[in-house]
């Protein structure tokens, strides 16, 4: 008869952080989310404030109000997950479905507005590589109200750092689909609600990110 | 039947969307006061991001509330992403 050997911890496993493994592992996650998203804007402050000249003034090449707009719709869809949670903790069945449902409607939407604005500001001249000849925006540049010299760095920054936000909350989307379709199923209870309360940890942080870009790629 | 019994109070959640609310109005007001000076307005507007992604980190991903250790371990890439951007700083300003 063939013999395993498995491993024996040389002490008895230990509680460590408290808290049950999938909800660690999504902390640990995040931990290295955070590190991802320092390297994109610590790239975009080199770029920006060691940059030969100054940057278009905010509002000038991008649309500041649809972008308050989608701010607002993440951060409801921030309250509407924590409606969920809380609706599961108290095992409230028909408030999770809801509030999860409505959590998914607010991100699509949020997506859907992100790829509006893109369509918008390419067909106006504004791209990854700068400002595209012969545009809207190429007069404003012709007029010095863009600066010329900074006009493809402000492109290629402002694309990574939104394009990869918005593909963390297009994932956040998807995985919340699944997450409903379980809680469809009556899948989570009062007793275990592991998937909601993760899946909400990755969702407040993506809103969380772009509170952060909002202010640095918008306002500034 | 007893955990539900006692449930979780759960904070405020509307109030703390009525506080972001609030602040994202303030920092779009705040970004187009043209008077007001550069650094000023640098500041103004990162201490309003900071003060708005703390409350969703408090109270939505709930750290006012879990144990020291898992606040130690959500906080730790934090001056690790703080050296990162002063390194990078260093960079263009020293």
């Amino acid at each position: 008869m063939a013999h395993v050997a498995v491993m024996e911890p040389p002490v008895a496993a230990e509680h460590g952080a408290g808290v049950y493994n999938e909800k660690l592992g999504m902390w640990i996650f995040l931990g290295s989310e955070v590190m991802f998203f320092t390297a994109l804007i610590g790239s975009y402050i080199i770029l920006r404030f060691g940059a030969p000249g100054e940057w278009a003034r905010p509002g000038v090449v991008l649309n500041v109000p649809i972008t308050a707009f989608n701010t607002f719709l993440l951060i409801c869809s921030s309250v509407s997950m924590v409606k969920a949670y809380a609706a599961v903790v108290d095992g409230d069945q028909q408030k999770l479905k809801l509030w999860l449902l409505l959590t998914i409607l607010a991100g699509a939407s949020f997506v859907g507005v992100q790829v509006y604005e893109y369509t918008h500001l390419v067909h106006r001249g504004f791209l990854p590589s700068g400002i595209r000849e012969g545009s809207e925006l190429a007069e404003l540049v012709a007029q010095g109200t863009i600066p010329e010299a900074t006009a493809s760095i402000y492109g290629s920054t402002f694309y990574i750092m939104t394009g990869f936000h918005g593909f963390h909350v297009t994932c956040g989307v998807v995985s919340m689909i699944w997450v409903y379709l379980k809680a469809l199923r009556g899948g989570y209870s009062a007793t275990d609600y592991r998937g909601v309360e993760v899946i909400g940890l990755y969702w407040h942080f993506v809103d969380l990110v772009w509170i952060i870009l909002f202010t640095i790629v918008y306002l500034v | 039947m007893d955990d539900l019994a006692h449930r979780k109070q759960h904070p405020n959640y509307l109030l703390i969307w009525a506080y972001l609310f609030i602040l994202t109005i303030v920092e779009v007001a705040v970004a187009f006061l043209s008077h007001i000076p550069r650094n000023l307005l640098l500041l103004a507007l990162v201490f309003l991001a900071v003060w708005k992604a703390g409350l969703v980190a408090l109270f939505f991903m709930h750290l006012k509330f879990e144990s020291n250790r898992l606040r130690i371990l959500a906080a730790a890439p934090l001056p690790l992403a703080l050296i990162l951007v002063l390194a990078v700083i260093t960079e263009f300003r020293w």
